[in-house]
């Protein structure tokens, strides 16, 4: 556990970590006709080809999220991936936004350059911006904080910092609750500022047969796992409720 | 059941012919799960399959259900995909030809809305290289008679089963639906008007709410539950429907190991289908046929035959 809910688990799983792309993710076989029983889906938070490692950012909030947290040293778990599509490249100047738990693609995908980019981290208050810094510190990556208490960083959410920083941003990638995703989108399609978002929904399969992970999007019924997870922010329809 | 070397028991003969389809084994892919076999082709063997039924045809596309679609129980899934499909001539175009080359048999899963739309999908399906047999699903809403299931009413499904043998001379299995009063006389219906054979069951109608968002959980309020938690109200249909009729039955509805699909068989199946099943443990084709295998070998059974419907006899109910 790295904070109180959230926990860091890294595995071996050379193949995986030899082909995965930043976005992209890794299904997490229970193997039990009983809950947690659905394979669960995590991003891919690091991997480490040399080493043959993978990490996921987890936030516990179910049974399988829990059984997770509670894996110990050497234990076995089957893996499918790296399943998805990732992020495209990032072009200089790049601004990511990260909401809460949507920290964990954002930085596999910071650390997959060292051009310049800047990360927004947001989250209600300073005990949920959770990620340990030291994944953060990355060679020419800048991170600003907000939370809305202000007890971190910038007072105020994420997408309020990304309306002052827009501007200046060749490129937004971002992954975080529907609702600040929403608020990313109207501030690239205002901007006319290219965006991509990686998005969640509850799948079954994480292969594209089974379509139970669809969300809406301005193309009809997308799923999640085969055509997403990542998307071009202006194709995603966000519901009133975000 | 759990047997760590049965590969011993490789002679064993696990083939069954259900309602004329000849299949290699009795474990058969159900319809919806594993959508048109492409994705799970890298992960399960089709070869040890008796068949793929695959998902849900209908005349035009359709988009299917609003999300979310999906939601864990217990030990089961609730689901309202909504039979989203890309229609019949697009199937026959991008997914029959790389089924043909999959390994194993082919049962296509039709759709509709109306007697006429559920004929139409049938005629152009007929004849096709590469598809050995239909399953018709009458789940669906009759939208002419107020929405209600075919599968609800006998009469109703023996029309429809009557409309859709006039089109075809593919074996035809009728996929009934859990959510009746008696199982039986909708299964004689479907036998009466010219099935070939049954499958059942089909998902039993369910509900969750998101106590958080004070609203159902799917978008589309209610679901189809699935998955070990039906497992015994599946297995007490498929007795009841194997009693009514003397066509063959598919037994589905949660078989979660060999030892399930062995119940499935003795209550009167000839063959079980996974579904669920797959998304959690796609090796479960597989562990059942050795299972069953093995039980066959243990016992000095030679075929799945000797053993089908045989708690029946034991309990006089035949």
């Amino acid at each position: 556990m790295v904070a109180p809910g959230f926990c860091r688990l890294s595995l071996e799983a050379p193949k995986i970590a030899a082909a995965a792309r930043p976005g992209q993710f890794v299904q997490v076989y229970m193997f039990s006709g009983r809950r947690p029983m659905l394979p669960r889906p995590f991003s891919i938070f690091n991997a480490n080809p040399g080493q043959g490692q993978i990490s996921f950012f987890i936030e516990v909030k179910g049974p399988g999220t829990a059984m997770l947290a509670a894996a110990k040293k050497n234990e076995t778990w089957s893996l499918l991936g790296p399943l998805g599509n990732g992020f495209p490249a990032m072009p200089e100047g790049s601004l990511l936004v990260a909401g809460g738990a949507g920290i964990a693609p954002l930085v596999f995908l910071a650390a997959s350059t060292q051009k310049e980019r800047l990360l927004i981290y947001g989250a209600p208050s300073a005990t949920m911006l959770t990620c340990p810094s030291s994944d953060l510190d990355l060679p020419g990556l800048i991170t600003l904080e907000a939370t809305e208490d202000g007890s971190r960083g910038e007072k105020g959410t994420a997408p309020e910092l990304l309306a002052v920083k827009i501007k200046e941003a060749s490129a937004v990638f971002s992954c975080g609750p529907c609702g600040m995703l929403a608020a990313v989108k109207s501030l690239c399609v205002s901007h006319g500022v290219p965006g991509w978002v990686s998005v969640e929904e509850r799948m079954a399969c994480g292969i594209g047969a089974c379509v139970g992970c669809v969300i809406k999007t301005g193309n009809g019924y997308r799923r999640v796992c085969k055509d997403g997870p990542v998307f071009p922010v202006e194709e995603v329809v966000f519901d009133e409720q975000g | 059941m759990n047997r760590a070397d049965l590969n011993n028991h490789g002679d064993l003969n696990l083939q069954v012919d259900l309602a004329g389809i000849k299949l290699k084994t009795p474990v058969l892919l159900a319809s919806g799960p594993a959508g048109y076999g492409h994705e799970y082709r890298e992960l399960l063997d089709f070869r040890t399959l008796g068949a793929i039924i695959v998902k849900g045809i209908s005349l035009e596309p359709w988009t299917g259900n609003l999300p979310p679609r999906l939601a864990e129980t217990s030990c089961g899934l609730l689901n309202a995909v909504g039979l989203q499909n890309p229609g019949v001539d697009y199937f026959l175009k991008e997914d029959l030809p790389a089924l043909r080359n999959s390994g194993t048999k082919v049962i296509v899963n039709v759709v509709g809305c109306s007697p006429d739309e559920y004929a139409a999908v049938t005629s152009r399906l007929d004849g096709k290289e590469g598809i050995d047999g239909l399953e018709i699903n009458i789940s669906c809403p009759n939208v002419k008679a107020g929405g209600m299931a075919f599968g609800t009413d006998p009469k109703a499904t023996a029309k429809l089963v009557e409309k859709v043998r006039r089109e075809t001379e593919l074996p035809l299995v009728i996929k009934l639906t859990p959510n009746v009063t008696d199982i039986s006389t909708v299964a004689r219906a479907a036998e009466t008007a010219g099935a070939d054979g049954l499958s059942l069951i089909n998902t039993l109608a369910g509900m969750l709410i998101d106590t958080e968002n004070q609203k159902p959980l799917l978008g589309n309020t209610f679901g189809g539950l699935s998955g070990p938690a039906v497992m015994p109200v599946a297995l007490k249909m498929v007795w009841q429907a194997a009693a009514a009729v003397r066509i063959p039955v598919l037994g589905m509805g949660g078989i979660n190991s060999a030892d399930d699909a062995l119940q499935f068989i003795m209550a009167g199946a000839r063959a079980v289908a996974i579904g669920t099943g797959i998304f959690y443990n796609p090796r479960l084709p597989v562990e059942i046929n050795k299972g069953l295998a093995g039980y066959l070998h243990d016992k000095g059974y030679n075929s799945l035959a000797e053993v089908e419907g045989v708690a029946r006899r034991q309990k006089g109910a035949d």
